[in-house]
């Protein structure tokens, strides 16, 4: 008994991993949202007119728009003016000319989070683009990659250097009328990564972005956008992490895909934003619009997201199947503690003829959590031959959290093919008493238990990334059984 | 929305002159929810697929004051249940039919009589219930009937009553004009008691119909109820029905609807299982074919400890048919134990036709076993081809195969005799001669 109370205890001082904050000069402007801010950004950035005709039309629709309220949580109230919109830890104190040298006080931050930005430092293979705040700190191996034609920078300076390329795909998969949050971001979006395979090439290395949230009283608006042309194969990774704050720090990203003909994209998060405190309070609102297009026949496109952080997440990766025998997956593993509460899941839009897509989601809650899957699978009246395969699985550890599951299916052609299967359990004596007898004691079977149960979606992640979520999957279940 | 809430200022006095004074006391209240709430718009999740403003804004004709229809339904309507013996009721669009009672008389103390005679017969016990399941504050077609609603049926079982009879209503919508009909049905089952009740739905006229029924049942302490209905009206029939059951400890109900032929059908099903040790089954059977629209909406809510539910909805649409299924289960805390299964299969026939699935799980307490599948496809290309291969015709082996997916909830039906009807039914409906039986008016037209 005692030697539980002590676990509990250990458990229950756990923080947040990744809670620290970087004391770094950081150039802040001042709070609030109107279109002198946009123009501010804009200017900031040293944007075309076009992008900047662009964020402003975004910022106008956004001003009509009210705030959805349909999901399943309970949204705190979000004063969109007491948020500052760019923060820019990069800035340095005397204005020198030259390139900017990065703050050693940086490199640190990101050395600790685990993501070197030496690139001999560097896990061969990864090539990272690091995001704190609203400015891109350094984007590893790009001479690398150049050789082989493939952009992979920040969003920033691919304004700058391939305005063509940007401008012909920014806004194509999500415009900015998409919805609430997409038309905020559209507005003020700052640094995210701009990937561009070329025809034919394999991506070398793993790209991956790593956002970092650090100052106060700002929100993380990024935007990234990957280009796989024909024949060409990229895998992107995308990692998060928050400093601990009572307040909530807005997140409102959107990244968009654009898959060409035979072309394949993996993309997959391991989303650990500051979850709050055990009373639920603070935390990241991590609201993202993230969608890809599969315009080309014989595209791939797979969605692969862990979930652990964030007070409240809501978003669902989608992929829009137009280009005829297309292909896409999603695999989620959400789990949420405490107070978080999550309403997630994908939309399938099945619009080409013989497209293919399969949704595998987990949902693991525990404490007073709420989860939610909520997905939509859509059969275009023309998507002959179109084919479905979606289960949702929840887990529940604890008596007072809740899972559910709304599950949306529209088909319009005769053709199709679409199943839809969820179950709602929790985990059995019989597994626990199983693992007891065998000397593993309950919390650990549990972590063993939900590895298993998670195991289907966890294969899908690259290795390192996988090594990560498992550990992930430990940390955020711990203390939730008992 | 305007013209209704015309019309019952209008109409007040004439409402409660033909009504009894228990159906009267919700009116007004049930008239300010309605005011304030309107028709719900598909932004509503729970009226999502349903346009309801669209189906309630053209004129019809409504009977307030309660004109007796020229009719009398035993020689109209002969396509009664073969070899099923039942205790026969008429219901004529919203009006007890009490010129013909049938000739076995139901077990002592058992009452299945006009609501408003009820009303008037044993107000407490109507008071007691009448509106406290449907809320008109809930839903705006609640409010809608409760406002408008003069008559309907009431049925009162006693206490450890068996009524081993089934008690079958069939209500007929008959008029010469378009109209409106505000059906309202009371179904009170004491502790222990136990009845099956078949409802049947026919419009024996072609004119346009828009029928709102809101149906509250109370299934008390070990009580067992079967009730089922059954539509086959025609296209130009709109119906909109809302049944509220609630289930006390260790009763058990089986709800099945079954829409065979109409013309746009919203069906609404909350059910309470408010009681231990409860069980409950609810089935549906959707036939769709033309532009015929069929909506079924369930909400199944746990509220307590170590009960049961089961849902299995099939839909069978061809041409241009529109359907929707949306069915909610809700595990509240502390309801553990729970076990709830959920299953909805559609097959589409034709490039049109159109469903819309949603099968949805909202679970609060851990201990429970709960799960839900949906699907969509078409019959089996190897199943259709091992038929033509053994000298099946095409058309007649897509019937059997059709035959045997509706056959899951079919089975489901208790009553032998009404089991082998549907049987009958559902393959007539699939070889396209429904409708069309010997004798009775309605087939005729």
């Amino acid at each position: 008994m005692e030697d539980r109370n002590s676990f509990v205890r250990e458990v229950a001082e756990k923080t947040y991993e990744y809670g620290f904050t970087t004391d770094v000069q950081t150039e802040i402007i001042d709070k609030g949202l109107n279109e002198d801010v946009v123009r501010l950004i804009s200017q900031k950035k040293g944007e075309p007119d076009w992008l900047l005709e662009f964020r402003l039309e975004a910022f106008r629709y956004w001003q009509k728009q009210e705030e959805p309220r349909w999901g399943h949580l309970k949204m705190p109230v979000i004063d969109y003016q007491d948020i500052s919109y760019y923060a820019d830890p990069t800035k340095p104190s005397d204005k020198k000319e030259g390139p900017r040298e990065i703050d050693p006080e940086l490199m640190k931050t990101f050395d600790k989070l685990g993501i070197p930005l030496e690139e001999r430092l560097a896990l061969s293979g990864t090539a990272v683009d690091a995001v704190m705040d609203s400015v891109s700190v350094k984007t590893t191996f790009r001479e690398k990659l150049r050789e082989k034609g493939i952009i992979f920078c920040s969003i920033s300076e691919a304004v700058r250097e391939h305005p063509e390329l940007v401008r012909e795909y920014l806004g194509s998969v999500v415009p900015y009328r998409d919805n609430y949050f997409a038309a905020l971001n559209s507005a003020v979006f700052s640094d995210g990564s701009f990937v561009y395979i070329p025809e034919g090439v394999r991506c070398p290395m793993e790209l991956s972005t790593y956002f970092r949230i650090n100052a106060r009283g700002t929100g993380q608006f990024e935007r990234t956008l990957i280009v796989c042309c024909d024949n060409a194969y990229v895998s992107y990774l995308e990692g998060c992490t928050a400093p601990m704050r009572d307040e909530n720090q807005l997140h409102a990203a959107i990244v968009e895909i654009v898959v060409m003909e035979n072309a394949e994209v993996k993309y997959s998060t391991v989303q650990n934003w500051y979850p709050g405190d055990k009373e639920g309070k603070g935390g990241v609102l991590n609201l993202v619009t993230k969608r890809g297009h599969l315009r080309g026949a014989n595209s791939r496109l797979s969605w692969t997201q862990v979930e652990t952080g964030s007070a409240i997440t809501w978003k669902y990766p989608s992929c829009v199947l137009s280009g005829e025998g297309s292909q896409a997956e999603f695999y989620s593993v959400a789990v949420t503690n405490n107070f978080q509460q999550a309403d997630t899941g994908t939309k399938m839009i099945h619009l080409g003829k013989n497209t293919k897509s399969t949704i595998i989601s987990k949902g693991i809650s525990a404490g007073k959590s709420q989860n939610s899957y909520r997905g939509l699978v859509k059969v275009g009246s023309k998507a002959e031959g179109a084919r479905n395969y979606s289960s949702c699985d929840s887990l529940l550890l604890g008596s007072e959290c809740g899972a559910h599951t709304f599950p949306y299916m529209d088909v319009q052609n005769d053709t199709a093919i679409v199943e839809h299967e969820a179950t709602t359990s929790k985990i059995s004596e019989e597994q626990l008493l199983y693992c007891n007898q065998r000397g593993i004691p309950t919390e650990e079977a549990v972590s063993l238990i939900v590895n298993g149960y998670a195991k289907d979606v966890i294969n899908k992640l690259p290795m390192e990334f996988a090594v990560e979520a498992q550990k992930l999957l430990g940390v955020s279940l711990e203390g939730s059984v008992g | 929305m305007k013209q209704y809430i015309e019309l019952y200022e209008q109409c007040r006095g004439m409402l409660n002159g033909h009504s009894a004074p228990v159906l009267n006391a919700l009116r007004e209240e049930a008239f300010g929810h309605f005011r304030q709430m309107g028709f719900p718009s598909q932004k509503v999740e729970r009226y999502k697929y349903t346009d309801v403003a669209r189906h309630f804004a053209p004129d019809f004709g409504l009977n307030l004051n309660r004109l007796s229809i020229p009719v009398n339904p035993y020689e109209v309507f002969k396509c009664d249940v073969p070899n099923l013996s039942t205790s026969l009721y008429f219901v004529v669009n919203d009006q007890f039919y009490d010129k013909a009672l049938p000739a076995v008389p139901l077990p002592e103390g058992v009452v299945v009589d006009s609501l408003c005679r009820a009303a008037e017969t044993f107000p407490e016990l109507v008071k007691h219930h009448y509106g406290t399941l449907a809320r008109s504050r809930k839903d705006a077609l609640n409010a809608l009937n409760t406002m408008f609603c003069q008559d309907g049926l009431f049925v009162y079982v006693p206490r450890n009553v068996v009524v081993e009879r089934p008690i079958q209503i069939v209500n007929v919508l008959r008029s010469d004009v378009s109209l409106m009909v505000n059906r309202r049905v009371l179904v009170i089952l004491e502790e222990g008691a136990s009845a099956t009740l078949l409802f049947c739905d026919h419009a024996m006229d072609s004119h346009a119909f828009l029928t709102t029924q809101v149906i509250e049942t109370f299934v008390g302490e070990n009580a067992h109820l079967e009730l089922y209905e059954l539509e086959e009206t025609h296209v130009r029939n709109t119906r909109f029905s809302n049944l509220y059951a609630d289930q006390k400890a260790y009763s058990s109900a089986v709800l099945d609807n079954i829409t065979l032929h109409n013309g746009v059908t919203r069906n609404r099903t909350d059910l309470t299982l408010s009681g231990e040790y409860a069980e409950t089954t609810l089935n549906g059977l959707v036939i769709a074919d033309k532009e015929q629209q069929v909506d079924n909406n369930t909400l199944i809510d746990h509220r307590v400890p170590h009960c049961q539910s089961q849902q299995l909805y099939k839909y069978v649409l061809d041409d241009k048919a529109r359907c929707a299924f949306a069915g909610r289960v809700l595990v509240r805390e502390g309801a553990q134990k729970t076990v709830s299964q959920e299953t909805n299969a559609n097959l589409l026939g034709s490039r049109e036709a159109r469903i819309y699935t949603q099968p949805m799980l909202e679970i609060y307490a851990d201990d429970v076993k709960c799960s839900h599948g949906s699907t969509v496809g078409q019959l089996g290309e190897q199943a259709m081809f091992y038929m033509q291969q053994r000298g099946i015709p095409y058309e007649e082996a897509r019937m059997l195969l059709k035959f045997a997916f509706a056959a899951d909830v079919l089975s489901t039906i208790h009553l032998d005799a009404l089991h082998d009807r549907l049987n009958y039914l559902v393959d007539k409906r699939f070889r396209g001669e429904l409708n069309k039986c010997e004798g009775c008016r309605m087939c005729k037209n």
